[in-house]
């Protein structure tokens, strides 16, 4: 072998033994891969198996109750119902304002520096705190107003822990809006407002309803902070008011869960089934949001 | 953006349409004729005088101002609420022994208020977590982004971003009634509250944290240095863990702080998983209690409002809400290094 670029054909000594490790190591990293997937499958189906056979009529009209076999989640359902839309009313505004604020008035001013620094803390601030913080404000400071431990501080609360996850896909969403729109809308003599209003935020509403219902879907599970505030895991009846006390899906679902007796565990997860249908029919609609009026600049 | 709207002169000269000056009231011209603009809709709006028209933008940007202010707030608020009741709480524990003590018995007598059995338990859930996330989650990441076929790629990664979205309290059911069990067979004498059980769910649950966050910064190492390393005649595991992972390290590095610090504050699948037993052990097969979960026990009681029981949750969040912000802080500067890199 003394020709060298006959030599460079020729398989390297080591090679095959190298690719087998690699061939090795892919499966490995595949089977690492798929662990979360087989995880999920076995939880969904367990889950299924423990609690299709409770969904019945009853379930969904009935009060919670010491017998099993007639005890429902009509409270349950209703007060998440009513969080739901509170939290809507309230965060989407403040939510889309704020991104507004940050991305056409205060873009790239010091202002939007401390701003975007503090709302990136907050959506690492474990959700309890945020239930701290909803029990001194809300529920005690601002009794008068919220009527103590009800729905509406419920709301209150959980719009601050889902703001900045509002905030960020609003931002995206507007950052999205190409600036020659904008800078048309100028030229034609438009203010500032006008521009946001007619052409900035009829474009980049999609993107936003897109996050603000992701970020429902993820309000709809939240339990601890709402523990905190005291939604009641005894209530037989349905809000009729913003300050009326209350009771969610996954507090109804703890209570459940926490109890021994194999009827509640199912009655829990028959909970566990209704509150992830909300949640994948929510999350089904933002996809669907997003295709829907997905545009090419 | 490079224009500034409000050094413009704000409104049409007196030919324009009809306005009242003197009051500076709303004067309706919908169909406005000074701006037929094709493919622009007609402003559907009243139009305003000049003065009028600049202290309505002045409004609007104030109001704007006001919402993003609110985040500031409730940083503001989540600080005096957790320092304001702590002082009050750190009037009758010494803040040395709230740190220090061994014991934690706030809720009978003798009351001790020795916060690290519940710092502990915390840590003790995180390491069990990270021991399942961190690998699972750092081979899901070289998968995804050096091995995976698009397609495969495609109907993975939405799948581990399910597990993310699943509420906390559904793997805290599942770990309760399947995970446990499971355990139990597994390993005699195990009770029905462990923090291992609590620890692998938490693991599941911030393993797509660990997943996506470690894929972004490997998709964002430059594809020259692969094909540097491929033309050198590396094998794909070579490239994958010498100079990906390498060259990706700060943003893994990231994923890892930032989800430790998720199981941290992490609180319904620990309450009911791991129970509610505070003690001083490293041990996974003990019952112990969380910070997060001390803070649920108590409100799940009948605490009146100004009590010690009452103080004490605010001393344990302020605790967790520091703990947390540090991580958090260290995981962001972390990721903006190597988004400085390579951006």
């Amino acid at each position: 072998m003394s020709d060298p670029s006959e030599r460079l054909l020729t398989t390297p000594p080591g090679l095959v033994r190298r690719r087998r490790w690699g061939r090795a190591f892919e499966l490995v990293c595949l089977g690492t891969t798929v662990v979360g997937v087989v995880f999920l499958a076995i939880m969904l189906v367990d889950i299924l198996i423990d609690g299709a056979g409770w969904l019945t009529a009853t379930f969904f009209t009935e009060s919670p109750s010491r017998f099993p076999s007639r005890a429902g989640i009509k409270p349950a359902l209703a007060g998440t119902l009513w969080l739901m839309g509170l939290v809507a009313l309230i965060a989407f505004p403040l939510g889309v304002a704020a991104a507004v604020y940050l991305e056409e008035y205060a873009s790239r001013s010091w202002v939007q520096a401390v701003i975007q620094t503090n709302i990136a803390n907050l959506a690492g601030v474990p959700s309890i705190v945020y239930g701290i913080l909803g029990l001194a404000v809300f529920v005690r400071w601002m009794f008068v107003l919220t009527g103590g431990r009800s729905v509406l501080s419920g709301a209150l609360t959980i719009s601050l822990l889902v703001l900045p996850v509002i905030i960020i896909a609003g931002q995206e969403a507007i950052r999205a809006v190409p600036s020659s729109i904008r800078e048309a809308s100028y030229g034609l003599g438009a203010t500032r407002w006008q521009t946001v209003r007619h052409h900035v935020l009829p474009n980049a509403l999609p993107g936003i309803m897109t996050g603000t219902i992701l970020a429902l879907s993820r309000a709809i599970g939240e339990t601890a902070p709402l523990i905190m505030m005291g939604a009641l895991t005894f209530i037989a009846f349905v809000p009729d008011g913003p300050r009326d006390a209350f009771t969610v899906l996954p507090i109804q679902i703890f209570n459940w869960a926490s109890r021994p007796q194999d009827e509640f565990r199912n009655l829990a997860a028959a909970a566990i089934i209704v509150l992830l249908v909300l949640l994948l029919s929510m999350n089904a609609l933002a996809i669907w949001l997003r295709n829907k009026y997905r545009k090419e600049w | 953006m490079t224009i500034d709207p409000t050094s413009r002169p704000v409104d049409v000269g007196p030919g324009g349409p009809a306005r009242d000056a003197a009051e500076g009231r709303d004067v309706a011209t919908t169909a406005d004729p000074a701006r037929p603009v094709a493919g622009d809709p007609p402003q559907p709006g009243p139009r305003l005088t000049g003065a009028g028209r600049a202290l309505k933008e002045r409004a609007i940007g104030a109001a704007l101002a006001l919402a993003g202010a609110v985040s500031i707030l409730t940083t503001v608020g989540i600080v005096v609420v957790l320092v304001w009741e702590s002082v009050g709480f750190f009037r009758h524990v010494p803040v040395l022994d709230f740190l220090t003590g061994t014991e934690w018995t706030p809720l009978f007598q003798p009351q001790r208020f020795g916060v690290l059995p519940l710092l502990v338990g915390s840590v003790l859930i995180a390491l069990v977590a990270s021991l399942i996330a961190v690998p699972l989650g750092l081979g899901a990441a070289i998968y995804l982004s050096e091995y995976s076929p698009r397609n495969v790629r495609d109907v993975l990664k939405p799948i581990l971003e399910i597990l993310a979205g699943i509420p906390t309290v559904v793997y805290g059911y599942f770990a309760l009634t399947f995970v446990t069990p499971v355990l139990r067979h597994m390993i005699p004498g195990l009770g029905i509250f462990n923090a291992l059980s609590a620890g692998i769910v938490v693991g599941i649950m911030i393993l797509p944290l660990i997943a996506s966050l470690s894929e972004d910064a490997m998709a964002a190492v430059p594809r020259e240095l692969r094909q540097g390393a491929y033309a050198l005649g590396s094998t794909k595991l070579e490239v994958a863990t010498r100079v990906v992972t390498p060259a990706a390290l700060s943003g893994i590095v990231a994923s890892f702080i930032l989800a430790v610090s998720r199981a941290i504050g992490e609180t319904m699948a620990v309450v009911l998983a791991a129970g509610m037993t505070p003690q001083l052990t490293f041990d996974p097969r003990e019952s112990v209690q969380t910070m997060t979960a001390y803070i649920v026990q108590v409100s799940l009681g009948d605490t009146p409002f100004g009590s010690i029981e009452y103080q004490s949750i605010f001393a344990v969040g302020l605790l967790l809400f520091m703990v947390t912000l540090v991580m958090n802080i260290f995981g962001r500067w972390f990721l903006n290094r190597y988004r400085e890199v390579y951006a």
